[in-house]
């Protein structure tokens, strides 16, 4: 009769028990199977491609060029050819008004500003640098906050002091203010910026791109430092320290992949914020620059036709409303699939 | 009074209940089937690793689970009345006064923003209706009788200004409050250090040898139950596997899982064994529960009757019921080599 | 716990002095720039850039430029706008803040309730249709952006819909002081109230929902019902006393940023002349003076909630009172 000792040099034939899983495969699985993320994803997903084909739609669908001002242009509407901007037209028959949504995709879908540009093609324009600078200012902001957070929280003592320090006084400043502020000198300086061989021009993306993820940092930082602190401190990392492992392979291959699960659930929301904050700074005339259109810069131009032409101001808004909500959505769905007490505890 | 009273009707008695929830895996029988008696004053060990679903057992009892994917079956009498049927507040009557319960993390079961004194006078103004002072007075009483020093003082501490085993006494202070008729103590010693565990226990023989409460206590360890305990229920899978006095579970124990509980505790009074026995293997999935024996995979002494599943059966005598296809006589044998294959080692 | 605070308030000194050292720079030192040709604002005389020169101390060491600039801020409060007619600047500030704090005030009052009750409806409704109701309100709420809702509510209750029984009280857009005419004041005030407040509720009410869902499950709170005390108080004494804190420091942080200055989106839209419309005002004429003004006025309101807050949640939170 063989003792249960040797019994277990042989090997017992088990039923399997625990079935080890890929964590990110798990993520994935729950992902895909929440199906409100899965359309808010796709939601997202349709804005940026026709944002994206903003210079097809205005080559080959409305035949126009929107950037340059269209006073003295005609359109067709009904069969009619009529004059871009009206004479006393409107409810409130003062002046010129632009004419309002012809619903015709060919023409002037959502009417004309106050320079008689179509509205139509000027919003999928600013869906372009909307998104342009606010996934660039979400990643941006989330990379350098992950970065910094990885050195304060692996290297700990003073260098976690001064750095936290730091990103206390920059969370202290009203964040539109410091924007603003950035915004307001970076703006004295018509002619761009040297940057030794780089040269970034008044009018470029960039700008409000950078001066959104600066003022942001902090906000990423705190969650990501305190990851990094969780995770510095478990058994697994004393383990590898034991094995002889240097500092960057520390950083790389046992803290940073526990800490990316937390920027990714960030990364969307993140986008959200920066769209909005986008669109706000724009709207106040500190955020995109002309030639550049955006969003907010839209609705600011229809704050004049609010009234009258109230669509100008309004579709801009609808589409940042829709864009940001997706995104929220999107990372509650995130959230939701990496989040381990999403799964049901089964107490023994 | 200080021995149990096995005369009469049970103050509690589980009659196959039966605890499965929903997850998104599909559908996990935590309790599969668990019937069990407490007589006044008796104490009932219920031993089984994590996942045999004790506490949820005990928990079920309560009717503290909320999850809304849990399904429950069988009946639960406590004092003739079937707790399953009860509604809220009838239920809320017995949580405190009637059954009492401890949990194993006293630093996290105890509420950290209010005084410890608080927390206990709370109860007992639950369901007495004492004024403030009396409450307050009531709980001094409480922590000086279950070994706090300076009651009078540490009443207005925070359960963060206590060590663990100081917590855990609060715990038990708190759930006596009332003089409940039955104590469930969910792995109180567990999380506490080991010479700690001993005080604890002490304190419970104590409780209840004072009161004459009926004490439930659930623990994966043999040991903890040695002395405390005046019968044991084994329970392995979601099933009760063993079940009988102290005496006959120790010293006569009749399913294979009991004996590698009781070989792989590392004995003072024997030889030293060349390794340390344990059972092989993991407990099963109880997503996929083997058709047969729940423990057969494990088990070193399998034969063909173990695809049928074995019933909680009086083998050997009156109240001693065990769930193994084994003959008596073979499992004596059997039993030797599996407790104590140093026997077997050193004759070799 | 004096220490803390003591220690707290030392520290927020500190975050002030770096703070307005950093405006300094911005505002002075920004490599090209001439200050005195940016604090003159637009088409300055040789005499006013003198002045603005001799003000500032421009061709004096830096800390003294600092420091002088400090000065007129805080001390001698003459800090004169150069393109707003000479206006002084600080008591310009002064006289806009009632303005924001009327707004600011009743929109947090609105918010709070309402995030409270959203929040816990929504926690006790879950499973029925509407929790997932209440909170896809609370995302339109949060994905809005605010000055598009109120310019939204300018055109119901302004335009459109004005003449209806609806919105033929709301009055033209515009401010008017408590201690001119309450009422009228209080009309003025109840759709930028709303606005404001749409986007806090939206936020406070999921935050406080996921609190509460988060905290039911924690041991205290199971332990509390195997207490067999009461469904209402396991809710309040329990699983809402723990999920305030986070509502509490969160809220204590975001009425600090509206009172420095982030309600200026809803003051420009509706026309409200606080400190947000004045530092748009400043931000639309390039009148570095009254930018740098606002910009320390609300750093400093931030740093003090920052610290209130910090205090606060050491009194909600006994755990990390210092010993």
């Amino acid at each position: 009769m063989a003792t249960l000792l040797e019994q277990a040099e042989v090997g017992p034939q088990l039923t399997s028990a625990v079935v080890g899983r890929n964590p990110w495969a798990l993520a994935g699985r729950r992902l895909r199977r929440n199906r409100i993320a899965l359309a808010a994803l796709a939601l997202f997903l349709l804005i940026v491609v026709l944002s994206l084909a903003a210079p097809l739609y205005a080559k080959y669908v409305a035949h126009v060029n929107p950037f340059p001002p269209n006073l003295n242009g005609h359109t067709v509407v009904n069969g009619k050819v009529v004059a871009v901007m009206q004479q006393g037209g409107g409810t409130l028959r003062l002046g010129e008004t632009p004419i309002g949504p012809t619903w015709d995709l060919g023409h002037y879908f959502l009417g004309a500003d106050s320079l008689g540009r179509d509205v139509g093609a000027l919003l999928l324009y600013g869906g372009r640098s909307s998104l342009l600078v606010g996934i660039g200012s979400a990643v941006l902001c989330c990379l350098a906050a992950t970065v910094v957070a990885l050195i304060a929280g692996f290297f700990g003592g003073t260098v976690d002091a001064v750095l936290s320090r730091i990103m206390d006084v920059i969370w202290a400043f009203p964040v539109y203010l410091l924007a603003i502020s950035i915004s307001t000198e970076l703006l004295t300086h018509s002619n761009g910026f040297q940057f030794g061989p780089l040269h970034v021009s008044a009018s470029s993306l960039w700008l409000p791109a950078v001066i959104i993820a600066f003022i942001f940092v902090p906000y990423v930082y705190r969650p990501v430092r305190g990851q990094v602190l969780a995770v510095v401190n478990k058994e697994f990392v004393e383990a590898s320290v034991a094995q002889g492992a240097g500092n960057m392979r520390l950083i790389f291959s046992e803290i940073l992949p526990n800490v990316v699960s937390t920027v990714i659930v960030l990364l969307p929301l993140m986008v959200a914020t920066t769209i909005l904050t986008e669109s706000a700074l724009s709207f106040l005339s500190v955020g995109v620059q002309p030639p550049n259109v955006s969003w907010g810069t839209i609705i600011q131009d229809g704050t004049s036709l609010l009234y009258t032409r109230p669509w100008v101001s309004i579709a801009p808004g609808i589409m940042i409303l829709l864009t940001v909500l997706s995104l929220n959505v999107l990372g509650d769905g995130v959230r939701d699939a990496l989040d381990p007490r999403a799964k049901l505890r089964v107490e023994g | 009074m200080t021995g149990p009273n096995m005369t009469g009707e049970p103050l509690l008695d589980v009659r196959d209940l039966k605890v499965s929830f929903r997850t998104e895996d599909g559908l996990v029988k935590a309790v599969d089937g668990v019937s069990l008696t407490l007589f006044e004053g008796e104490t009932l060990g219920i031993v089984g690793e994590s996942g045999s679903g004790k506490s949820v057992t005990m928990m079920s009892v309560m009717r503290l689970i909320n999850d809304p994917n849990a399904r429950f079956e069988g009946e639960v009498l406590y004092k003739g009345h079937d707790l399953m049927t009860l509604n809220r507040d009838q239920m809320r009557a017995i949580r405190g006064t009637g059954i009492s319960m401890i949990f194993q993390d006293p630093m996290t079961s105890l509420n950290p923003v209010y005084r410890v004194g608080a927390q206990i006078a709370e109860q007992i103004r639950a369901h007495d209706h004492v004024s403030k002072q009396a409450a307050r007075a009531r709980a001094i009483e409480l922590l000086a009788a279950v070994g706090i020093p300076q009651a009078a003082h540490r009443v207005d501490n925070y359960p963060h200004e206590f060590s663990g085993g100081m917590r855990q006494r609060v715990m038990i202070a708190m759930a006596v409050s009332c003089n409940p008729d039955i104590l469930i103590a969910d792995e109180p010693t567990t999380a506490l250090d080991v010479t700690i565990q001993a005080q604890i226990l002490k304190l419970l023989r104590k409780l209840r040898n004072d009161f004459g409460t009926a004490v439930v206590l659930i623990t994966h360890d043999m040991g903890v139950v040695a002395d405390l305990a005046d019968r044991i229920a084994v329970m392995y899978a979601g099933r009760i596997v063993e079940q009988g006095t102290r005496r006959e579970v120790f010293y006569d124990a009749q399913h294979p899982y009991t004996w590698g509980l009781l070989g792989s505790i590392a004995r003072l009074d024997r030889p030293k064994p060349r390794r340390l026995a344990a059972i092989p293997g993991q407990p099963p999935s109880l997503l996929r529960l083997a058709p047969g024996c729940a423990f057969a995979d494990r088990c070193a002494h399998r034969f063909d009757l173990c695809d049928e599943p074995p019933e909680l059966l009086e083998r050997v005598d009156g109240n001693h019921l065990d769930a193994c296809h084994l003959e008596p006589k073979q499992k004596k044998e059997l039993r030797e080599t599996t407790i104590h294959p140093e026997l077997i080692e050193n004759a070799e | 716990m004096l220490t803390f605070i003591i220690r707290r308030l030392l520290w927020t000194v500190l975050v002030l002095f770096v703070i307005t050292v950093v405006v300094f720079i911005i505002f002075f030192k920004t490599p090209g720039v001439d200050p005195a040709r940016a604090i003159a604002g637009r088409n300055p005389s040789a005499q006013v850039l003198q002045e603005i020169r001799e003000q500032f101390g421009l061709n004096k060491p830096l800390p003294v430029q600092y420091g002088l600039m400090m000065k007129s801020i805080f001390i001698s409060r003459d800090l004169v706008s150069y393109s707003n007619q000479g206006v002084k600047v600080v008591p310009e500030i002064a006289a806009a803040t009632p303005a924001t704090l009327s707004l600011v005030f009743g929109a947090a009052l609105i918010w709070v309730v309402m995030a409270i009750a959203v929040g816990v409806a929504a926690a006790l409704l879950r499973g029925t249709v509407f929790d997932p109701l209440l909170m896809v309100l609370a995302l339109i709420g949060v994905s809005a952006p605010v000055f598009w809702v109120g310019e939204v509510a300018n055109l119901i209750t302004q335009g459109t819909w004005h003449d209806t029984f609806l919105f033929s009280w709301v009055p033209p857009l515009g401010y008017t002081p408590l201690t001119q005419n309450p009422l009228l004041w209080f009309k003025g005030l109840v759709i930028p109230w709303i606005t404001l407040s749409i986007l806090y509720i939206g936020l406070y009410g999921r935050v406080l929902r996921a609190n509460i869902l988060e905290t039911q499950n924690e041991d205290f709170v199971r332990t509390a019902r195997a207490k067999g005390i009461s469904e209402r108080q396991v809710l309040l004494r329990h699983t809402l006393r723990t999920s305030m804190i986070t509502f509490v420091s969160l809220f204590g942080l975001d009425f600090g940023a509206l009172v420095a200055g982030g309600a200026l989106l809803t003051e420009v839209v509706f026309g409200i002349h606080g400190v947000g419309y004045l530092t748009y005002q400043a931000l639309a004429n390039l009148d570095l003076p009254t930018i740098m003004a606002t910009v320390v006025y609300g750093a400093f309101f931030i740093v003090l909630a920052n610290t209130v807050v910090d205090i606060g949640y050491a009194w909600l939170d006994p755990r990390i009172r210092p010993t």
